[in-house]
């Protein structure tokens, strides 16, 4: 079990203390505590429906919690406690900026070009001029390898080119954490690799925190500075990679990993 | 010989400025219910408190009651109050208004239709909600229904014929004029139709090509 | 407002006419939505080609604009109606033709599994059509048919403009008489509105009488394939 939730002032750059999130009868999050520190670098497996997906949906402000408390580099994201029904503040959009996401289904804008779907935020969020935010979008397309699609659209792109722009324009915003929602699983099996490669190199080029939520266990195995284990709601298991993929002490984790690895 | 194509030829003309008049009439309130409609749309979608339901309710009375009893009250009514628009602009409004009641609907139905995640990853960027509105899901909101807009495009068209009957000089009034002036109503009726039946159905046509551009199959 | 009191018996003479031309109309709606729309889908070209015709002439033109001719062109082909046959005709036809292509697409978006279970049963094209297809189609007819008799309720209003004393044309007349405006088209804008309200909740209530899935109501027609939850005769 983790330890029991510290004071939101102990310096972690994320901070989930007693956040509960149910979905009517289903029991999503139960009463969690969970922390990251600044610039980990953090993979959460486990099976379909243990909740994963809905911590990073509850960081990115795409779901409220039921109870708890959520910060972000000390400051409140979302307090549920004692019943508070929380609500979107001035305070969450300026904490939310820090965060950035990358999403199982790219969520791409279709109608625009890959450049446009760069430029977009920092020229209507941080006031960027359009001169200075394309400069950013070619820098960060290059380093997603797509400097020759810049003027294309997504239905031109194939899934995992589209996941890339979608990777650049998360970073265009200068995230401070970065979030991945299995963000290969929706792709053709051999279009994983270029996006896997470009995230490798932000976690080993960047000081961000990076939180991944994946079923692409030897990847997590390389990046992370930590692996997490979920399972009905709640970490049942956490350390560094090669305790929890060589040697898990769960039950629960080894059998899953059994039935992932064993294909 | 019951039809003369004398006669046919003679008055054809004058159709033809009366067709001109309902183009006019239709193009303008169309105009008027693609933004009227789009404001009505958006409003709703947001559910801000009061107005939500005022424009709820607006779509449903003018979905409920009939355009003809519609352009009575607006032309004897609104001088009652001050307001004396000619016949031609009082018809433009009344349509225009007419249909964007329908064409609330169509909007509201493309909005639902943009995919969740373009809103969620419009959170993720911390775009602002009129950014959001304007650059990501208006824009394939709008797109995706052009081809139903252009279906209310060709309706308004055959609709408009109706505000003759509050004076508007349109091809239905220059049909009738010149049957009741001339005891003649076959020809000026039948080519009124035809020229109804070919303007509709080629435009009708070109609304499928916009179908397979636009909205192809899903 | 005291106009409309003093006017009352009258409104309500309109009214009935009104409901008469709408109830006549909808039924001959539905009787040439359901000849043209199965005739679109005939195997015969014969049946086929009319009704395509049929159909986009009546769609393509102007409802007011039929009125018209039915009522001072068509005499002098020498066919002569009365007026209320004439406006329930061109109600019926006109309507028809835009509920036919409902008919049309609510059959033919029944999936394929169907008839290919029926061609494999041996059951024959008018069994198909009668016994699996009908059955399932009309659950999804009533939604646009909704539509069609709302609109038909307004498009009444038109026949006022063919001497017809309907609730508009009573009304016209009343303000002719007495100068009044606001309160005797505010009261029939009113009346209509009910009128159409009331008219989709009875569609409403008679999808839930067809649909098919609802648990212990059996289908007022009873399918022989693909029922769901439907009780065998």
């Amino acid at each position: 079990m983790t330890a029991p939730a510290e004071s939101h002032d102990s310096g972690s750059m994320i901070t989930f203390a007693g956040v509960d999130k149910s979905w009517g009868a289903n029991h999503v999050l139960r009463s969690l505590d969970f922390e990251v520190a600044a610039g980990e670098k953090v993979s959460i497996i486990g099976p379909s429906g243990s909740g994963k997906t809905t911590i990073l949906r509850i960081l990115m402000t795409l779901e409220t919690p039921d109870d708890g408390l959520v910060t972000v580099e000390g400051q409140s994201l979302w307090d549920a406690r004692n019943g508070a029904r929380p609500k979107e503040t001035k305070q969450m959009r300026v904490t939310r900026r820090k965060i950035g996401m990358v999403f199982q289904q790219f969520n791409l804008f279709p109608h625009m070009t890959a450049m446009e779907n760069v430029i977009e935020a920092p020229i209507k969020v941080l006031g960027m001029s359009k001169d200075d935010a394309r400069e950013r979008a070619t820098d960060l397309m290059e380093m997603v390898g797509l400097s020759k699609h810049l003027e294309h659209k997504p239905p031109q792109l194939s899934g995992g080119q589209q996941q890339r722009v979608a990777i650049a324009r998360a970073m265009a915003m200068r995230p401070k954490i970065l979030l991945f929602d299995e963000p290969t699983s929706a792709l053709d099996p051999e279009l994983i690799g270029e996006v896997l490669s470009v995230i490798r190199d932000l976690a080993h080029s960047t000081d961000m925190t990076m939180l991944m939520v994946t079923h692409e266990m030897r990847f997590a195995e390389e990046i992370s500075d930590r692996v997490v284990m979920f399972d009905s709601g709640a970490a049942i298991e956490q350390g560094p990679p090669q305790q929890i993929f060589k040697d898990p002490s769960h039950e629960r984790t080894r059998l899953f990993l059994r039935a992932v690895l064993e294909r | 010989m019951i039809w003369s194509n004398e006669f046919a030829l003679e008055i054809l003309p004058v159709l033809l400025r009366g067709l001109w008049v309902t183009v006019q009439l239709t193009l303008l309130g169309f105009l008027i219910s693609l933004v009227v409609g789009l404001v009505v749309a958006v409003v709703r979608f947001a559910k801000i408190p009061v107005l939500s339901q005022l424009c709820t309710l607006y779509v449903l009375f003018m979905r409920g009651t009939p355009l003809l009893v519609q352009a009575y009250f607006a032309f004897y009514v609104l001088p009652a109050y001050g307001v004396t628009l000619s016949s031609f602009a009082t018809g433009v409004v009344v349509i225009g208004l007419n249909y964007s009641a329908y064409t609330a609907e169509v909007y509201r139905s493309g909005i639902e239709g943009v995919a969740t995640g373009q809103w969620e990853a419009a959170t993720a960027l911390s775009l602002p909600p009129r950014s959001t509105w304007n650059r990501v899901v208006l824009p394939q909101a709008v797109r995706s229904v052009i081809p139903v807009l252009g279906n209310y495009l060709i309706q308004m068209f055959k609709d408009s014929a109706v505000l003759s009957a509050i004076g508007v000089i349109d091809l239905m009034r220059a049909a009738n004029t010149l049957g009741s002036s001339s005891f003649r109503y076959l020809e000026p009726f039948t080519l009124a139709g035809l020229l109804f039946l070919i303007i509709s159905y080629t435009a009708s046509i070109g609304v499928k090509r916009l179908e397979h551009r636009y909205a192809p199959a899903h | 407002m005291s106009v409309v009191i003093e006017y009352a018996p009258l409104l309500g003479r309109g009214l009935l006419t009104t409901l008469l031309i709408t109830m006549l109309g909808i039924a001959l709606t539905l009787v040439v939505a359901f000849a043209a729309g199965l005739a679109r889908l005939s195997r015969f070209w014969l049946l086929r080609a009319p009704a395509y015709v049929f159909i986009e002439v009546f769609r393509g033109t102007s409802m007011i604009v039929q009125l018209f001719w039915f009522f001072y062109a068509l005499p002098f082909l020498g066919i002569e109606f009365t007026p209320i046959a004439a406006a329930v005709l061109v109600l019926g036809l006109n309507e028809g033709a835009y509920a036919a292509e409902v008919v049309r697409g609510a059959i033919v978006t029944r999936p394929t599994g169907q008839t290919e279970a029926c061609i494999a049963l041996g059951l024959s094209p008018a069994q198909r059509m009668r016994r699996v297809l009908l059955p399932q189609a009309i659950p999804a007819m009533l939604p646009p048919f909704g539509n069609v008799f709302v609109d038909l309720l307004k498009a009444t209003s038109l026949v006022s403009l063919v001497t017809i004393v309907d609730l508009t044309f009573t009304a016209q007349s009343i303000r002719n008489e007495t100068g009044e405006t606001t309160a005797i088209f505010t009261v029939i804008l009113v009346m209509y509105f009910i009128l159409a309200m009331a008219l989709s909740l009875l569609t409403r209530w008679l999808e839930g009488r067809f649909a098919i899935d609802r648990s212990g109501r059996p289908a007022l027609t009873k399918p022989v394939i693909g029922g769901q939850g439907a009780i065998p005769a």
